[in-house]
């Protein structure tokens, strides 16, 4: 028997009866159920106080009890009149909503669980109805019949469950006439539950980690280095080629931060590899850092604050590491903090000069106040100026499609430098239906803090947009392999395909780039860098033997 | 129960304008009311746009439906991801004059049991551009009653708008298309079982108001005959702040005022201030040039931190190991 933790506990018949009708009962009325494998386990005490956070308590979500403070209520609606005055988007948000529910069955929650409060609209009424009570005349006048509702334990509980089942992937926003994003909201009502020290353990023990050992795994400074040599060695293992690693170094031109999923996760780590790769072929003057050892920020699923705590370290070690330019890896939520929070945060960056690409002289002059770039915006360059030595037939047994990470996609744009990379070195490219890609891109659904076991239930049934969509292209193309630019696509992602498109696999776009690309003093290639044999590369009878010789020594 | 209050309330307003003209509180009804009402719309719009604006924009986070501006060679979407104000001011001209992001709209539907397919759904979009426009345009019209001589556009719509010549007087297209929009709106929700689920009181009571204001006007215009010479006399006296109250006015007018007093009052404190609000939304109405310009948020405040030196206090023997270097030599034992 399968645990609710785990994917084949679930039948995909039981999961798609969906019925995306209400219940009878009306909203305010209908309890929460904190049925196993939708819901997360809550933060523990002994991260909660590495980070300083109010409330650190060991306690479960199905205590009837939730240990909250004495003057909890009081808390809530104190930082709620606080973050109205310090926030537009959350004042306006409040208050121009037409309840149109144009939002409605954009969610990838709602498309999946019918459950109406995982509508956009319904999630952020979650906090609206309290703001009627509390801040605005009709609500204090008419109460409920305005859509009021007092504040009580059994909703802290409620916005903790569906606060914690949107992923902050602003799909919602696309679609509302007033640019209305639940994201936001979602953000704000995490903030309120953790005034009360309520956070889920998924996402606090990164960030405590991060915190600490400037990453989110608590991979420390040996390990770091371990790992990396680790991979040097596969990379040599199937390339024959062996890459520096350059670590902590003072004067490089390039600090490179990536998230540190790509450090231990399968496909990330291959990704990962790639970087190795190409920027030892660029002979690129750069370093790795272990202090700032992870560009994903789990604390844009916290607060502002610990955002911009956990940011702080990329600005400081460019600056004491003495670099020219940042250079950012393949992540989803770290370039929203990157892109649209980082030079608020931390900035500015006035040391840093404009990034600078030291292969094709291309000024990168739209990042010329933050001084980072996107690993694609580096690529997309390089090959736009032939400065890639490519054989795409390598990846002619790939049929490729591409998922649009949520955040890259709606809080930044970048659409076509990593459809560009992709076409340049695949042959075989086919895009997922419209209403699913770019700006309408459905989320892999265990985004923002998510994305753990515990909540299967609930990632499986977000995830089905996306696995609906991967399916489809997958009957009519035969695609076998998504590309994402997102570490946590790459974790979650292979568990929606195997699920809901059994066969697809899930790749980084530099593995795709690296298993393509020729490298000076290469050997014959005949594995890519999974160690997979690569079909029509196979080796004549002859080789055989020396090569397996040669893996036998390394290992 | 939700529809029901707001009808109530709706037919009210109506019956209480109406009964107040047949008693002859025209005063009340025709001037004072209106003034008040016209008062709080001005002053709470005021307020609240004043409450909003001057509440700080803390970060840039405009929601971006298009390419960005990056590399020279590829093509930048201006519109759906400005990189400048003049864009971004195009974006929310395409917002408040097209409703653009409801041309966006999808209905989800489940194929065949198993498969996720998104039908494009333009509806609302119609319904609301039917409205909204028509709106315009009937207030623009209702200048007739309010100046004297009528300004030459104010005559030149009204021609265009009345262009099909049907019935005397003429029929507006305005007219028909706004009960249409009207209409439709309101029957979305009652039969969308999702807007259903999510609609207040509140949501129908605008939609009752502006119902009973068209229905009443077109009874006055085409079917009551009302004496339009008394009513443009009260207007003009008002807008001339003399007022002067004529006798023999429709009561049904009164109830159309009534109508329209209410629906103007209850604006600036309830969803409908929309109107405002959509020009203050910060994933609509920012550059997405954030990596370009820096956005200052102006609450900013120092956090703490987890700095390298306390990062290599607590693990310098590890890094040292590793050969990696470090600021501060290993101390020996
Ligand atoms: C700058 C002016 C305005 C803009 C850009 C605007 C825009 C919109 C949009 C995009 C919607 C959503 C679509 C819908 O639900 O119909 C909407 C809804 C609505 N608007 Fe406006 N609006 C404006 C002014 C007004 C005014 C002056 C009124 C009435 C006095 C009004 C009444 C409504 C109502 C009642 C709804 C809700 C319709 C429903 O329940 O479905 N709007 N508006
Ligand atoms: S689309 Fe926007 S205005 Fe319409 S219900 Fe959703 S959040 Fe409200
Ligand atoms: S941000 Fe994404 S997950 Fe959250 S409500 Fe909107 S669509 Fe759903």
């Amino acid at each position: 028997m399968s645990k609710f933790d785990e994917a084949s506990h679930y039948r995909q018949e039981d999961l798609l009866k969906i019925d995306w009708r209400p219940p009878k009962t009306p909203w305010m009325k209908t309890p929460v159920d904190f049925r196993p494998g939708t819901y997360i386990y809550p933060g523990k005490a002994k991260n909660l106080k590495v980070l300083d956070l109010p409330n650190p308590r060991d306690w479960s979500v199905e205590d009837q009890d939730w240990k909250l403070p004495e003057d909890w209520k009081k808390r809530v609606l104190d930082g709620m009149a606080d973050r109205l005055s310090k926030y537009r988007s959350f004042k306006v948000f409040m208050d121009t909503c037409v309840r149109c529910g144009a939002c409605a069955d954009k969610c990838h929650f709602f498309l999946g669980s019918g459950d109406p409060k995982n509508m956009p609209v319904l999630r952020a009424e979650l906090l609206r109805a309290v703001y009627r009570k509390d801040f605005t005349a009709l609500g204090k006048i008419f109460g409920e019949l305005a859509g009021a509702r007092e504040l009580t334990t059994d909703v802290i509980k409620e916005w903790f469950y569906y606060f914690y089942q949107c992923t902050e992937c602003r799909r919602c926003s696309v679609f509302c006439p007033y640019g209305i994003d639940t994201a936001e909201i979602t953000m704000m009502g995490r903030e309120l539950l953790g005034l009360l020290g309520i956070y889920v353990n998924w996402v606090i023990e990164p960030v405590a980690n991060c915190y600490r050992f400037g990453n989110h795994l608590a991979i420390q400074p040996h390990g770091f280095v371990d790992t990396l040599e680790f991979m040097a060695d596969d990379i040599e293992d199937v390339t024959g080629i062996r890459v520096d690693i350059p670590i902590n170094r003072k004067g490089a031109e390039i600090l490179f931060v990536t998230p540190s999923g790509d450090l231990v996760a399968d496909p990330g780590i291959y990704t990962c590899m790639g970087y190795l790769l190409l920027f030892h072929e660029l002979g690129l003057d750069y370093t790795w850092s272990t202090y700032a050892s992870d560009g994903g920020n789990f604390g844009l699923f916290t607060s502002a604050e610990a955002m911009k705590r956990l940011n702080a370290k990329i600005y400081a070690e460019a600056k004491r590491l003495k670099v020219k330019w940042i250079l950012g890896g393949e992540c989803g939520h770290m370039w929203r903090v990157i892109h649209q929070y980082m030079d608020t945060l931390n900035g500015p960056a006035d040391f840093l000069e404009v990034p600078r690409s030291p292969i094709t002289g291309t000024v990168f002059k739209h990042a010329r106040s933050t001084k980072m770039i996107h690993l694609m915006e580096f690529v997309a360059d390089l090959i736009r100026h032939n400065k890639l030595k490519l054989d795409k037939s390598r990846n002619d047994h790939l049929r490729v499609t591409f998922h649009d990470s949520c955040n890259p996609s709606r809080a930044m744009g970048i659409f076509e430098e990593p459809r560009y990379v992709i076409r340049s070195v695949c042959n075989h490219f086919y895009e997922m239906p419209d209403n699913t890609i770019r700006e309408q891109t459905f989320c892999c659904g265990g985004g923002a803090g998510l994305g753990t076991d515990e909540n299967m239930e609930m990632r499986l049934r977000g995830g089905l947009p996306r696995g609906s969509a991967l399916r489809h292209v997958q009957e009519k193309y035969g695609v076998n392999m998504m590309a994402a630019m997102c570490a946590i696509d790459r974790a979650t992602l292979v568990t929606v395909a195997d699920y809901w498109a059994p066969g697809v696999k899930i790749t980084g776009i530099t593995e795709l780039v690296a298993n393509a690309m020729v490298f000076t003093g290469e050997k014959r290639r005949t594995r890519n860098l999974r160690g997979e044999p690569i079909p029509g590369m196979e080796l004549e009878e002859s080789e055989t033997t020396t090569v397996e010789q040669g893996a036998a020594i390394h290992g | 129960m939700n529809v029901l209050v707001a009808l109530g309330a709706a037919v009210g307003v109506f019956a209480a304008g109406m009964a107040g003209g047949a008693l002859g509180l025209g005063w009340l009804f025709g001037v004072v009311i209106p003034g008040l009402a016209l008062l709080v719309f001005l002053g709470g719009l005021a307020v609240k746009v004043w409450d909003w604006v001057s509440t700080p924009v803390p970060f840039r986070i405009p929601t971006t439906c298009g390419q960005q501006t990056s590399l020279d060679w590829i093509k930048p979407n201006k519109l759906e991801n400005p990189h400048t104000g003049i864009q971004a001011l195009g974006r929310m001209a395409l917002e408040v004059l097209c409703f653009r992001s409801l041309l966006r709209n999808t209905k989800a539907e489940m194929v065949q049991g198993r498969r996720l397919a998104y039908r494009t759904s333009l509806g609302l979009w119609l319904g609301a551009m039917l409205m909204h426009w028509s709106l315009l345009v009937i207030l623009i019209r209702h200048l007739r009653l309010m100046t004297n001589p009528v300004p030459a556009f104010v005559s030149f719509l009204e021609a265009a708008d009345g262009f099909l010549e049907i019935g005397l007087p003429a029929v507006f297209v305005t007219t028909v298309t706004f009960l249409a929009g009207v209409t439709y709106l309101l029957a979305r929700r009652f039969t969308n079982p999702q807007v259903r689920y999510i609609s207040l009181a509140g949501d129908y009571f605008p939609l009752f108001l502006l119902l009973g204001i068209g229905l009443s006007g077109v009874w006055m215009r085409h079917f009551g005959k009302v004496d339009i010479a008394a009513i443009k006399e009260l207007m003009l006296s008002l807008f001339h702040f003399s007022p002067a109250v004529p006798e023999g006015i429709s009561p049904v007018f009164y109830g159309h005022l009534f109508l329209a007093s209410v629906l103007l009052a209850y604006i600036p404190f309830s969803k409908i201030a929309h109107m405002a609000g959509i020009f203050l939304s910060p994933t609509r109405n920012l550059a997405n040039n954030n990596r370009a310009v820096r956005h200052v948020n102006p609450w900013d405040y120092p956090v703490k931190v987890h700095t390298y030196e306390e990062y290599e206090e607590e693990l310098r023997d590890k890094m040292v190991a590793a050969g990696l270097p470090v600021e501060k030599p290993l101390e020996k034992e």
